[in-house]
């Protein structure tokens, strides 16, 4: 049975598309301000991507923070039902998974069915998720790959206070203006979106494997800060973004 | 140059009918926040002038920045001061104060002098902070809350709406009171998530009075849960700069039911002259 998952996330939808336990095609759209010709548009692209028809696809689910915009999904599911299931399919070893998405962090505790056993979220705030890079690299007058880049190449601790986004650009400019290195700038805005997303985790009990996905799984200075604060081993899957999308297509299935 | 939407105008006061020369002891406090800086200077026990300044990128430079701009234009020298005291976030680093003194303990004794000994709860509208204190008859601290570091609710974040809505920052109290109905409030958690709430807003044809004033009732509406967590006694009085935008202000105030006690010359001086009226106390023991 082929069905289709769509993750309508804040900032980007993401849509892939199953058939019998395969992944025959994923894509993305930027939501914009209309999400929900955002989902369509994503959902026509796999479809094109995985050479079918709209009619092959028996069953969609929807499932992200905007999920309700897609008014043509069958089901809605949760993000933290989602990641769970996209992970464990993914990774069947994995019992904790963070997922960090432009406007949301998420730890997950879960079972090796994949049922979701504990959970914690940040309160709506950017200080512990991707808008936090994107507003810091901005400030630092960076693309973000840049900034993740030179990130690596930092060798001095520099003091950023990760507590709020909008504080946290001042206290950047102000660094920028005492002449800190921008690598050691750009490390230290890592490090501590990995603190204060660690510190969110740390209210999950937090048990081997861990998965880090969401689109913020692709920045590896993030992974990194995460593996130091977390003091554990971290995978990534291959496209991380795809995960919560990915375990919506599936349940879709069953 | 690209205009600063959030810029504000920076001032000095002095009182035209008082002649320094004449007191016995002028001391000062110097109010280093996190946006703004303050410095007040006492005539024998009385407000003889003041100024409100932008806080620089360190705290030595604003703080001797605010004094001068002060004492411009009076005749007073610096070292004819007998006492400083420092307060606010750069208090530690303020190189001519004789003395640190929290905000918290200024604020209420600043707004205490203003306001009169009826204040009990003083809600300072910061830059950075957000503050609920209460106090005594005599502008001690009873009892105080802060917020979490977080923009929501405090000076930065609507500087960064003004900046965003490209409305230079005093207007924007009025314009948010000009609407047509009330609109239901933004996001009231992030700033940052706000930001891109009011470009949605925007987008879909309400006007930036709209989008200010739905921005002032998230503001006000956060403040309201600060304020509930310490309680209000009466009499109640604001200070700070947000203080002085009435979009906020009126909006807090009907939904709290109580009213506001203002405070003369100057709200956003409380700080610094519950520092300089400290500067004085500790001037005047120590010549025991």
């Amino acid at each position: 049975m082929t069905t289709a998952g769509i993750d309508m996330g804040a900032q980007v939808v993401k849509v892939v598309v199953v058939n019998d336990g395969q992944i025959l095609a994923r894509s993305m759209a930027p939501t914009g301000f209309e999400p929900l010709e955002a989902a369509q548009k994503a959902l026509d692209e796999a479809i094109k991507q995985a050479r079918i028809s709209r009619d092959d696809i028996k069953s969609i689910v929807a499932t992200g923070a905007g999920r309700k915009a897609a008014t043509f999904a069958d089901k809605v599911l949760t993000e933290v039902t989602a990641d769970a299931k996209g992970t464990t399919w993914l990774l069947p070893s994995v019992r904790t998974i963070i997922d960090i998405g432009a406007e949301e962090a998420r730890g997950i505790s879960c079972d090796a069915e994949g049922k979701v056993l504990d959970f914690a979220k940040n309160d709506k705030c950017a200080a512990g998720a991707g808008a936090f890079v994107e507003s810091m690299a901005r400030a630092l007058e960076l693309k973000v790959p840049e900034m993740i880049e030179l990130s690596l190449k930092s060798t001095k601790e520099a003091p950023i206070n990760a507590t709020c986004a909008v504080f946290a650009e001042s206290e950047v400019v102000s660094l920028i203006h005492a002449k800190v290195e921008k690598a050691d700038i750009a490390h230290a805005v890592h490090d501590a979106i990995g603190s204060r997303v660690s510190s969110m985790v740390r209210r999950i009990p937090v048990e081997k494997d861990v998965a880090l996905i969401g689109g913020v799984a692709n920045n590896a200075a993030i992974a990194d800060a995460m593996k130091k604060h977390l003091e554990v081993d971290i995978v990534v899957p291959e496209n991380p973004q795809f995960v919560s999308a990915l375990g919506a297509a599936l349940s879709a299935a069953s | 140059m690209t205009t600063e939407y959030f810029r504000w105008t920076e001032y000095a006061w002095k009182d035209p009918d008082k002649d320094w020369r004449k007191a016995e002891t002028l001391v000062s406090g110097i109010d280093v926040g996190s946006v703004s800086s303050q410095a007040a200077i006492l005539a024998d026990g009385e407000l003889y002038c003041y100024c409100n300044t932008r806080t620089g990128s360190n705290s030595p430079e604003s703080a001797r920045n605010a004094l001068n701009m002060a004492l411009e234009g009076t005749g007073i020298k610096a070292e004819d001061l007998k006492y400083i005291v420092g307060t606010g976030y750069g208090r530690v680093n303020i190189p001519m104060s004789n003395k640190a003194i929290t905000e918290i303990a200024c604020h209420a004794r600043g707004a205490n002098f203003m306001g009169g000994p009826s204040i009990r709860t003083i809600l300072d509208m910061g830059g950075q902070d957000l503050k609920g204190i209460h106090c005594d008859e005599r502008g001690k601290v009873t009892q105080f809350l802060m917020n979490d570091k977080c923009a929501a609710g405090t000076g930065r974040g609507m500087e960064v709406m003004a900046e965003l809505l490209q409305v230079p920052i005093i207007e924007v109290g009025e314009m948010s009171l000009d609407v047509p109905e009330e609109p239901p409030p933004v996001s009231s958690t992030c700033v940052i998530f706000a930001k891109s709430e009011a470009i949605g807003l925007l987008r879909s044809g309400w006007t930036k009075n709209m989008v200010f004033a739905a921005y002032c009732s998230a503001m006000a509406h956060r403040v309201v849960g600060l304020l509930e967590r310490i309680g209000i006694e009466k009499d109640f009085t604001i200070t700070g700069g947000i203080s002085k935008n009435i979009g906020v202000t009126s909006r807090l105030l009907k939904e709290l039911g109580v009213e506001s006690i203002p405070l003369g010359p100057d709200p956003q001086i409380a700080g610094a002259l519950g520092a300089a009226l400290f500067a004085r106390d500790l001037f005047l023991k120590s010549q025991k």
